[in-house]
């Protein structure tokens, strides 16, 4: 199926205005939708046989910019069998306190287990109903998520030094 | 020198990486045994906690990220022809392969996809093919080692180093290249390449004739690795799980073969599949297999690149790998994702540019070993726990993918 005959399909399934916004310039289209529907919509293009994407390929949360109120998650997906393939992207609103969350789609696709875990844990983004939302690359006890583009580094780490010293002192003292 | 400092607490372990199981909540005769991160058999710092009952595996937690470098957040304030060194040491056993989706990306940004030169393409196949080689061969040389044999580790880091003499003298680095560039290539091949690198494929046919008596018929091979680590094709697919392992499920899926990037579609070979022969489709055997079958290919795909570049693409005098190396790169504001068949399986690179810097607002990295990881607490359940090194194995791990 063509990127515009999927959008079509699913607005005839969910109703016209559950597809937000649209990307056909984007490699591959993307469409945007609300994190209410994301599952209804995830769960239409697994379930349907014209669809049928069975393939979570990637899962990336992006951080919008310290001037704007927006991170977004995106979701590419795949399909063996017709060889299409679709990026779903979902904008939310970075709240006042507490992290930002999205339903999980672990249990349409395992792919998204670990993915989600990556993306909660550099990104901060609590995916709802996920069963096991640890930390995955980094230390249980780190502080922050460094993917955020205001994300700052604590200064030790287990009385390590985790800064890179820049200072010319410090550059003559590991010369020496 | 600065002295290192650490300040030493005896919970720092249990505060960092907790376990998932705690001894009190064990049931008699469980036991939860640690594996890694300084283990040969993971491959790499990775650290399985294991949950047995007696021999029996009842469950695997891989603990990740010993070898975490942040390559999402570096690649966020370089440009991006400087991104790619860092592409390079994901995967440090198929850096070509990486490079040249990556490049292939950026340049699909840039849309200058279709202006590549052919023999460009060409090259950048052949040493990617040459690189799926080297990198196969550790994983079969390796595996061997885990299941007890010694002698073909040697032997396939014989024939490995070939290959990596071909490529230090095709870009200067025996494996982290920094070759493919975004255009174009470092430089054109050095002259004699041609010739050195067929009579390379004349010496390994035998080899792989070899290699298939030694370890593939093998019977202490095959009582290891048959019906060990039976892996369902619908669960692979529901995990991500690509590349020879999914290929070993008996599903003929290559994204050589599905996309065509680069020269893929001109070029004649076949996508080896798992059938099964020693014992179950999709166990430990089968994905060794297609290896071993996927080195047959691999020399297929170089003997038809080294007759282009000798016969259609031939060396020419005035030919620059580099003339459609942009100056400064700046794509317009968009979203893509490039992927492509390494070794290891899809790899795939989401990237974000806003249209105005020339350094990619987000990269993100999907990695085929990090997918193809996720699934080992399904395939070992049930399994005794020395076969849990040959499930390990057989899933051909790089921890700098996994980690990235």
């Amino acid at each position: 199926m063509t990127f515009d005959s999927i959008v079509s399909f699913i607005q005839q399934e969910l109703g016209t205005e559950i597809v937000l916004d649209q990307k056909v310039d984007h490699h591959p289209g993307t469409i945007y939708v609300s994190a209410e529907n994301l599952v209804a919509v995830c769960d239409l293009l697994w379930r349907s046989e014209a669809t049928y994407f069975d393939f979570l390929s990637c899962i990336s949360g992006i951080d919008h910019g310290t001037d704007s109120n927006y991170f977004e998650v995106n979701y590419q997906l795949n399909s063996l069998p017709h060889g299409h393939q679709l990026a779903i992207s979902v904008l939310l609103e970075k709240p006042s306190e507490g992290l930002p969350t999205i339903p999980t789609v672990s249990y349409i696709w395992k792919t998204a287990l670990w993915h989600e875990r990556e993306t909660y844990d550099l990104m901060g983004i609590n995916f709802l109903g996920h069963p096991d939302m640890r930390r995955i690359l980094l230390p249980a006890d780190w502080k922050g998520h460094p993917l955020r583009k205001d994300a700052i580094n604590p200064e030790y780490y287990h009385g390590i030094k985790v800064a890179y010293d820049r200072s010319e002192e410090a550059a003559k003292s590991w010369e020496g | 020198m600065k002295e290192i400092q650490y300040k030493y607490h005896p919970d720092h372990l249990k505060n960092s990486e907790p376990n998932k199981y705690q001894e009190r909540d064990l049931l008699p005769g469980q036991m939860i045994i640690n594996i890694g991160p300084q283990h040969p058999s993971t491959h790499g710092v990775l650290r399985l906690e294991v949950l047995t009952d007696g021999e029996v595996v009842l469950d695997v937690v891989p603990h990740l990220g010993y070898l975490h470098r942040c390559f999402e957040k570096h690649a966020e304030s370089l440009t991006y022809p400087q991104v790619i060194p860092y592409v390079d040491r994901m995967d440090y056993l198929a850096a070509m392969n990486s490079e040249h989706v990556y490049a292939m990306g950026v340049e699909r940004m840039l849309g200058i996809t279709e202006q590549i030169p052919k023999r460009v393409e060409y090259i950048r196949v052949l040493v990617a093919e040459l690189n799926r080689l080297a990198s196969h061969f550790v994983a079969l040389g390796t595996y061997a080692l885990d299941i007890g044999a010694f002698t073909p580790f040697l032997w396939m880091m014989r024939d490995r180093e070939h290959i990596l003499r071909l490529l230090e003298w095709t870009s200067g680095a025996r494996m982290l290249y920094n070759y493919i560039w975004i255009g174009g290539l470092y430089y054109d091949l050095p002259v004699g390449f041609e010739e050195r690198c067929a009579e390379f494929v004349t010496y390994l046919k035998p080899k792989l004739i070899e290699l298939n008596q030694l370890v593939m018929d093998n019977k202490i091979f095959v009582e290891r690795t048959a019906n060990i680590g039976v892996l369902d094709p619908d669960l692979a697919i529901n995990y991500g799980v690509s590349g020879p392992m999914l290929r070993g499920s008996g599903l003929a899926y290559d994204l050589r073969k599905v996309d065509g990037y680069a020269v893929y579609s001109e070029i004649d070979f076949d996508i080896p599949v798992g059938q099964g022969l020693m014992g179950t489709v999709g166990d430990c055997w089968d994905r060794t297999y297609v290896r071993v079958q996927e080195c047959q290919e691999s020399l297929k795909i170089i003997a038809q690149c080294l007759e282009k570049l000798t016969m259609d693409y031939k060396r020419d005098r005035d030919f620059d790998p580099r003339a459609l190396v942009p100056k400064k790169i700046r794509p317009k504001a968009q979203d893509i994702y490039v992927r492509a068949e390494n070794p290891k399986g899809e790899l795939g690179f989401f990237m974000r540019s806003d249209g105005k810097s020339d350094k990619p607002s987000r990269v993100k990295a999907r990695s085929a070993c990090f997918s193809n990881l996720s699934i080992i607490h399904e395939i070992s359940k049930g399994a005794l726990l020395a076969d849990l090194v040959a499930i390990i194995g057989s899933i051909d791990l790089v921890l700098g993918e996994v980690d990235r």
